[in-house]
């Protein structure tokens, strides 16, 4: 019974977003029911996400072979706790964005663009689906196209000069990427005969030790600009703060984590304990986290501040995955999670600020806490909880993260611990420099905004009441993990389990041969 | 596994020059730049299939063969993966001509424009040095 339900579930959650997608296009002149559409949708994904995620974790990794072609040959979908864990997380964080940009969008009233929106958010749902789910190396490839094209349209919705030039910058950056990304799959295949994960996880083995290394260095190459760490981050900054809010929101929180993700799952399971890649993890990890933050803290406007947060908390789950021990990535997975949910929601905040403000400028703004308390409670929460402060989600996932680097005993993951804890206090700061000049102070006048190189809409101080209900919603979840932290670290541990034995997921993949049939 | 080295010396080629063209300022010159890189990537792909020449389905004495060896089929799986890689790459392309295209349309010009931070740092420098250093007149 379990059985025929899985093989529904599974392939569900890139099915019916892609379908919606295509019925999306065709009621573009009817936006209630593309509304409705959409939100159906993603509360379906979240169910059916929830569904798997009970099912895996009780009953083990499942497998779905596409068409009927037995493993190495056929595409296969893995929904292990990992992959299912991180889609329910993406799932809902889509769901309260959407709820967000439906909100901002009857009030702004752009029906053009709202048309194009919708069908394109629904194809990154499903593109970030399937990049969560494939078991299969070129599957991944062409996941990461289905979202990325998604996200080209949704960076350059606007259209105007700024955009387009943020745009230009993201899809070449992007495109580089796939591009070597192709490269490397050639290389795999080539070396070993296979593209399925699990059947060249098996076969790696047989291939000297550089050329191991070699392909893994390269695969963490391409998946490290989509993750935005350490020398490969400029784009992200700088492409990110000019799309519209929840777009800025929901890239923030699911795009650079699906590149996390890729990097997790590669490493672990095809290329799994090579000291030499482990230690580059360690290394790119620090300065990912101190690079990252030292530029979050000298910006001005509040979106490109939050933007090189994302670059800087990266270097956490690197950290996690360079300790490469239970511990270490059970941190990592709870900091993936903790972060989708509050970047995202420090992005809805930032939104909700611009709009208030008429300029996302912190020297321009002040005295926001008097005009609007509710709003510096939305952002506190997450901004504290970014930092690590007790007893919010970020604290455990960090205090997760620095006890495995502590365990681990060696110079360079205390080093990286060391950093990370530097990186917590910027952190900090860089919140508490938003906090002081937006929030207290005198109250700055809205003023029409000089500066035409932002895409603020001066004049939009009503907020439609959706808007806050979203951010208020997304809130409360981040608050939530800490609820449910212990039988949620339970659930992390677990997955790091089954990341560190491999043959849990090559078997479920492969079946019981697990050295392929080839 | 077999090589071929015109095929090899060819991608070598096209990912020298793609290199080159993307690193250029122009966005034309960039967009053939990725066409060129994905062309380059699309031909490893298919070099790692083995060499050309097998069989598609059986060899000629109906004995099915070992895929990628010689006398065997061929592989068919490098073909499929540089198709779908082909096909994604024309309607990316397409998207960025019709972004450059934009961009000449909003500014006037063919290239990577400039960082919005740097402008402001640049403009911030040229403020600063037009007040420590007085025009020419003002010295009178």
């Amino acid at each position: 019974m379990n059985d025929d339900l899985l093989r529904v579930l599974v392939p569900l959650p890139v099915v019916l977003p892609l379908l919606a997608a295509g019925t999306s296009v065709l009621l573009a002149r009817r936006q209630v029911l593309q509304r409705a559409l959409s939100l159906l949708t993603l509360v379906a994904l979240v169910a059916t996400a929830g569904t798997l995620l009970h099912l895996v974790d009780s009953d083990g990794t499942a497998v779905v072979q596409l068409g009927g072609w037995a493993a190495p040959y056929g595409i296969s979908l893995v929904a292990d706790r990992l992959s299912a864990l991180l889609l329910l997380v993406s799932a809902m964080v889509l769901l309260a964005v959407l709820g967000y940009a439906i909100g901002q969008g009857v009030a702004d009233g752009r029906r053009s663009t709202l048309a194009v929106f919708h069908p394109c958010y629904l194809v990154l749902a499903a593109g970030i689906a399937m990049a969560f789910l494939t078991g299969d190396l070129f599957n991944l490839f062409v996941a990461f196209e289905v979202m990325l094209v998604a996200s080209y349209v949704l960076i350059t919705l606007d259209g105007g000069k700024a955009q387009v030039r943020a745009g230009m910058t993201y899809v070449v950056t992007s495109l580089l990427a796939s591009t070597l990304f192709v490269t490397v799959i050639g290389l795999v295949y080539a070396a070993t005969g296979t593209v399925n994960m699990a059947d060249a996880a098996m076969r790696m083995g047989d291939l000297p030790e550089g050329l191991r290394v070699a392909l893994g260095l390269t695969m963490l190459i391409v998946f490290g600009i989509k993750a935005a760490i350490f020398p490969l981050f400029s784009w992200l900054p700088d492409s990110y703060p000019t799309a519209p809010s929840p777009v800025t929101a929901v890239f923030a929180g699911l795009l650079t984590k699906v590149g996390v993700y890729a990097i997790i799952r590669t490493q672990t399971l095809i290329f799994p304990g090579e000291g030499a890649i482990a230690s580059v993890l360690l290394v790119l990890a620090a300065l990912t986290m101190v690079v990252g933050i030292l530029g979050a803290i000298v910006q001005d406007d509040v979106k490109r501040l939050l933007s090189f947060t994302i670059v800087s908390h990266i270097g956490y789950m690197l950290l996690g995955l360079g300790l490469y021990s239970v511990a270490g990535l059970a941190g990592a997975i709870l900091y993936t999670v903790h972060h989708i949910v509050v970047q995202t929601t420090l992005f809805l905040v930032a939104g909700l600020m611009e709009r208030r403000e008429g300029t996302s400028s912190i020297a321009r703004s002040g005295g926001l806490q008097r005009v609007a308390p509710l709003l510096a409670v939305l952002y506190l929460l997450p901004a504290l909880s970014l930092a690590g402060i007790p007893p919010l989600s970020g604290f455990l996932a960090k205090l997760g993260l620095l006890q495995a680097g502590l365990a681990d005993g060696s110079s360079l993951a205390r080093v990286a611990v060391w950093a990370a804890i530097a990186t917590s206090l910027l952190t900090l700061l860089a919140m508490t420099r938003v906090w002081s000049g937006v929030f207290w102070g005198p109250v700055a006048e809205v003023v029409a905004d000089a500066d035409t190189e932002d895409n603020v809409d001066v004049g939009v101080a009503r907020t439609p009441r959706l808007m806050v209900a979203s951010t208020v919603v997304a809130v409360v979840g981040g608050l939530s993990i800490t609820l449910v932290a212990g039988p949620l670290y339970g659930l992390t541990t677990r997955a790091a389990e089954d990341l560190v034995d491999r043959s849990s997921y090559v078997t479920a993949v492969l079946g019981d041969g697990g050295g392929g049939t080839r | 596994m077999t090589g071929n080295l015109s095929l090899a010396l060819c991608i070598g080629v096209l990912y020298t020059v793609g290199t080159y063209l993307l690193l250029q300022r122009t966005l034309t010159r960039v967009v053939i730049g990725l066409g060129l890189l994905a062309h380059g990537a699309n031909l490893l792909l298919l070099q790692a299939g083995g060499p050309a020449g097998a069989p598609p389905f059986a060899a000629k004495d109906g004995s099915a063969g070992t895929a990628g060896v010689v006398g065997g089929t061929a592989d068919p799986l490098p073909q499929a993966m540089v198709l779908t890689a082909i096909v994604i790459a024309f309607g990316v392309s397409a998207f960025l001509l019709a972004l450059a295209y934009r961009s000449w349309t909003l500014s006037g010009e063919d290239e990577v424009q400039d960082d919005v931070e740097d402008r402001r740092i640049a403009r911030l420098e040229d403020a600063a040095a037009h007040v420590r250093q007085p025009r020419p007149e003002d010295e009178l």
